[in-house]
């Protein structure tokens, strides 16, 4: 498998930025905001796959650092009425922080603990921010967040949204590619034979627990500015879950497969909710197909077309 | 915490509180415990059982009215028919499969399981009355205990001795420790193992059930509360180690004073001592109390 980005990739990427760029033009209010939700959604799906698809871990709890990001944005702008340029970063590196303590945990074990006690962090997050009323107003969530008035608007909002998701998404293919982003691989996919040859590899799997929290923190902050308000539902494991099969549906063996799944998955979420109010069993079938026929996802599903008709042709 | 120092006799109810509690969870526990312990599968649904146990005692005891018992029985039963059709129709084509593989069709199952609990039963609160002869308090002397909650204290212990007998004494219990250490030479001795396991998920989940329905009285049946029990079970397998039958039991008991004490000592916030202890524990001991460390590589 090569790494290196492919002209056919680069030209999509170009192509994608371009037409996001074009959107407001469409003067849609309605697919300004689809637009702008399912970026959201892929950097927070390109961000959990650095600790899936990257250092081989399943985190089955990074709703909390999208919660986390999202809650300290909205409490520093409104309640203490920070602007951004502070608020921002500062949301950032609180879910880094949060990330590196329970990543300090979790790496000591691997695997299925991993996944369960990733779980079980995240529930944490979810209950103190149930709990801590005062802060994070509870189970009625915290609304009212305090936009800056220089994004305070659709479109400005939504070309703030595509700056710093397009930034982030370079930064993350940047890292993942990167000698750091290689070793991952070498963790992944053999986490003994990797620490033979000298990669401390509890650490590695820590620093991109760390990355992955981080850039969860980014979409989380920016979501909470878009709705106006933190849910504790955005830190309950369903999110999580959400999240984790939006990467999966995509694939997360390709960098870019986590944004094509949570597109995909944003927009059956839509369609589906229009038909019917059972969106989890809709999930649930989705969940069984990935795990019985799509193991490697949709960007696996397109290669494997791709070969059988490469085949045909040069017969 | 003042009434805790100056009043032995509510520390004692305290102290009773959290051996009920305790063996309500390891009940619980002990079916997610046995089922890794031998399937190697962390079933993520096993939240869903112990909310459909609950429900079952729900309808059983109070729609049909026919008594507490008959809907003890009938959770275990309505479990172990869900595990059948679970471990035979899904289970059994992912064991060779990846882990992560595993835990995505459990999850898969809790997504639809959780919703069609919602179709059956509604989103409402539902409230089932604790049985007859059991709905008062004890005299224990100096004070009066719920005489519910001491059944419960009884229970546990029971089900933890009859496990232990099943697995430590028993012919079949030791076919079931030799498929945990080599699934294939056991295969190859003629042993049934595909039994084996199907039985074993089928204990597991009727064991989710009758917690469930155990529970009922004391937290009423209603969505959502899969996802507290199973994040309280991952805690104490965590804590006292997966696999292993003394660590549920220990777990439950540990998770059960530090939640029911802490709830007293800093009221709200239970949760985040169990979580402190969760911490300590795998700081010193990151396989659990009663674990055996993992193994190294794939």
């Amino acid at each position: 498998m090569s790494w290196n980005i492919s002209r056919g990739v680069s030209i999509t990427c170009f192509i994608v930025v371009l037409l996001l760029v074009c959107v407001p033009l469409a003067e849609s209010r309605y697919l300004i905001d689809l637009s702008t939700e399912i970026m959201v959604y892929a950097l927070f799906a390109l961000s959990l796959n650095v600790i899936i698809g990257f250092s081989g871990n399943v985190s089955f709890g990074h709703a909390a650092y999208f919660a986390i990001g999202g809650y300290a944005n909205a409490i520093l702008l409104t309640t203490y009425g920070w602007p951004l340029i502070f608020s921002f970063p500062a949301a950032i590196i609180l879910s880094a922080v949060a990330a590196a303590f329970v990543a300090y945990f979790c790496t000591r074990l691997t695997d299925i603990y991993f996944a369960m006690l990733t779980l079980a962090f995240s529930m944490l997050v979810w209950a103190i921010a149930f709990k801590w009323r005062s802060v994070t107003g509870g189970d009625d969530g915290f609304v009212g967040v305090d936009v800056p008035s220089f994004i305070d608007g659709r479109v400005p909002f939504f070309y703030f949204t595509l700056t710093v998701v397009t930034i982030s998404c370079a930064m993350l293919w940047l890292i993942c590619h990167s000698a750091f982003g290689q070793t991952l691989i070498a963790v992944r996919e053999n986490l003994t034979r990797a620490g033979f040859i000298g990669v401390n590899t509890r650490m590695m799997r820590g620093v991109a627990f760390v990355i992955a929290g981080a850039f969860a923190g980014v979409a989380g902050a920016i979501f909470a500015m878009y709705n106006r308000g933190v849910y504790t539902e955005s830190a309950f494991w369903a999110e999580s879950a959400q999240v984790l099969i939006m990467t999966l549906l995509g694939g997360m063996y390709s960098f870019f497969g986590p944004a094509i799944g949570a597109a995909a998955l944003y927009l059956l979420e839509r369609f589906s909710n229009e038909y019917t109010e059972y969106w989890p069993t809709v999930l649930g079938g989705i969940l069984l197909i990935i795990v019985l026929v799509l193991p490697d996802g949709l960007v696996g599903l397109a290669k494997r077309i791709k070969t059988r008709f490469g085949r045909v042709n040069n017969q | 915490m003042d009434m805790l120092l100056s009043s032995p006799s509510f520390a004692f109810m305290q102290v009773l509180n959290s051996i009920s509690l305790g063996m309500n969870l390891f009940i619980i526990a002990a079916g997610l415990s046995l089922i890794f312990g031998v399937l190697r599968v962390i079933n993520f649904a096993h939240g869903v059982f112990y909310m459909f146990g609950a429900y079952i005692m729900y309808t059983v005891s109070k729609d049909l009215q026919l008594g507490f018992v008959t809907g003890i029985i009938a959770a275990a039963a309505g479990l172990s028919l869900i595990a059948i059709i679970i471990e035979r129709g899904l289970f059994q084509w992912l064991y060779d499969k990846e882990h992560l593989m595993q835990l995505l069709l459990t999850f898969a199952i809790v997504l639809i399981m959780g919703d069609l609990a919602k179709i059956i039963w509604g989103t409402d609160q539902l409230s089932v009355s604790y049985p007859e002869g059991l709905a008062g308090a004890t005299n224990l002397g100096f004070t009066f205990y719920p005489t519910y909650r001491l059944m419960l204290c009884v229970i546990g212990p029971l089900i933890f001795l009859g496990l232990w007998l099943l697995v430590e004494k028993t012919r079949w219990g030791r076919l079931t420790r030799a498929a945990t250490q080599d699934m294939e030479m056991l295969s190859a001795l003629g042993i049934n193992v595909p039994l084996i396991y199907v039985t074993i998920f089928i204990i597991g989940s009727a064991l989710a059930g009758v917690g469930g329905s155990l529970a009922a009285p004391i937290n009423s049946p209603t969505p959502g509360m899969d996802a507290t029990i199973i994040v309280e079970c991952f805690v104490i397998v965590i804590i006292g180690g997966l696999g292993s039958l003394w660590g549920s039991f220990v777990g439950a008991l540990i998770y059960g004073f530090v939640f029911n004490f802490g709830s007293v000592i800093v009221p709200n916030w239970q949760d985040v001592f169990a979580f402190l202890l969760l911490m300590i524990v795998l700081l010193i001991r990151p396989w659990g109390l009663f674990g055996k460390p993992e193994r190294e590589g794939h």
